[in-house]
């Protein structure tokens, strides 16, 4: 029973916060949104297509967000083997993963007027896909290993070594764009989180990216409160089939 | 040190007699070779310029093809049990197994492909480095290999989920491996990629067989 003490808690705690943070989420994102499509001017280079950002940038600092938040909770729960942090970390990859795809879709569409082509095989595009391999593989030492807890701590590893991969690889993917950096590719230094942007144009993309951090959270702990009560269905049915 | 040669004696063995050893990887390596002209088009200056690059995502896809049997035989018939039992630690026996598995894969490829590159016509003065590229790099392959083969042994269909925990880790090493023929085949000054290639295999060589061991041990308990 002292196993469920601290999810019991956490269920309680959990319900009392989730309406707030849907209310500040879709409060925040909303808001955000709202500004990025109808008050902030088109950008002088490029055009309308600049309120992209306001949905790519957001899902891509999601992205690392969330492997950080995976590899934070996979380490409480090698050290401290908490089913809680297991739980935390399963149900935040299948969110990044949607947000790494997000980000790499909004690339694209935001890549066809920019540069000409859906796809261009820049360092930040590159490594954004090797973080999606990341979360599938993490997904699929979930889905592969049935017994519950070995799977929790073979995907803690997994995450583990990704974490420590994940810098050699932006490096690595950084050091090989500009060796094969084509001369054709129209590159556009004023958009992307240059260091000049804009502050009428930084408030929404801050705005909307706190209002994904909530939205994550959200969605998480919906997730983690139907994970532990799945946990505990198949408890009882285990005793009702041992009784 | 003498259980550790025996457990590479007993692996290297093992590959010769049922895995045909490291002729296996090689047959590999020159069929994929003959696909590539197959499928782009015998254009020699098209092919000259993919080679170097060609021959390292094939040697990698090599790797691949025998990381799946690296621990999962041995999970199998209950050696790996036998492994963890015995006096010597499972990182060294997880070290042992992939300087197996690298002798009877790695080596041959790096031994063999200048001959391919010379099917694909790859420019001169690129042969010396992609040996030497390929025999310092292609370590990692079989240790970084290694934790994904060990997170996956003892799963019935491991062998998919392998590539892909183990593809994301290879990106380094194919970039660098290949970045190394590439400049020297331009001629350029300085060796910063190969110097980074020698410094992912160290780096793999210190934490591949901490991390391996470290998922074997959850199927073990």
């Amino acid at each position: 029973m002292l196993r469920y003490a601290n999810p019991k808690r956490f269920l309680d705690l959990s319900a009392a916060l989730l309406p707030w943070l849907w209310l500040a989420a879709a409060g925040l994102t909303l808001t955000g949104l709202y500004q990025a499509i109808f008050l902030v001017p088109p950008d002088y280079q490029q055009g309308d297509t600049v309120r992209i950002m306001y949905v790519h940038v957001p899902s891509a600092w999601m992205a690392s967000f969330i492997y950080g938040f995976m590899f934070v909770a996979s380490v409480v729960g090698l050290v401290w083997k908490h089913p809680l942090a297991d739980a935390a970390a399963k149900e935040a990859a299948p969110i990044g993963a949607m947000f790494t795809a997000v980000c790499l879709i909004t690339g694209a569409l935001w890549g066809k007027p920019m540069w000409g082509t859906y796809w261009i095989w820049d360092a930040r595009l590159t490594s954004m896909l090797v973080l999606l391999f990341l979360y599938l593989g993490y997904l699929g030492v979930w889905a592969a290993i049935e017994d519950r807890a070995k799977a929790a701590r073979a995907a803690a590893v997994l995450c583990v070594v990704g974490v420590v991969n994940i810098p050699i690889i932006r490096f690595s993917v950084e050091w090989w764009d500009t060796l094969h950096q084509g001369p054709s590719v129209v590159r556009f230094e004023g958009g992307k989180l240059a260091p000049s942007i804009d502050p009428s144009m930084l408030w929404p993309l801050l705005i909307v990216g706190l209002g994904c951090t909530l939205l994550f959270f959200a969605l998480l702990f919906v997730r983690m409160r139907t994970e532990i009560r799945r946990r505990r269905i198949r408890a009882l049915l285990a005793a009702q089939a041992g009784g | 040190m003498s259980a550790f040669l025996a457990l590479v004696r007993r692996d290297l063995s093992l590959a010769f007699r049922v895995g045909g050893g490291p002729f296996l990887g090689l047959a590999f390596f020159l069929t994929v070779t003959a696909l590539l002209p197959l499928g782009v088009g015998a254009r020699l200056n098209l092919l000259g310029e993919a080679a170097a690059g060609f021959l390292w995502v094939s040697a990698a896809l090599a790797a691949l093809l025998s990381l799946d049997r690296l621990f999962q035989a041995d999970a199998e018939d209950g050696s790996l049990e036998q492994l963890a039992l015995g006096d010597l630690p499972l990182e060294a026996a997880v070290l042992a197994k992939c300087l197996a598995h690298w002798l009877t894969t790695g080596l041959p490829l790096a031994l063999a492909a200048p001959v391919l590159a010379l099917m694909l016509n790859m420019p001169a003065g690129g042969y010396g480095a992609l040996v030497l590229s390929l025999l310092v790099g292609s370590p990692v392959f079989s240790l970084a290999g290694a934790i994904g083969a060990a997170l996956t042994a003892g799963l019935r269909r491991g062998g998919l989920l392998l590539s892909l925990l183990v593809l994301p880790l290879f990106v380094p090493v194919v970039i660098f491996g290949a970045g190394t023929v590439t400049a020297a085949i331009n001629g350029a000054e300085g060796d910063a990629a190969f110097l980074l290639l020698a410094a992912s295999s160290l780096f793999a060589l210190v934490l591949a067989p901490l991390a391996g061991a470290a998922a074997l041990r959850i199927h073990l308990s």
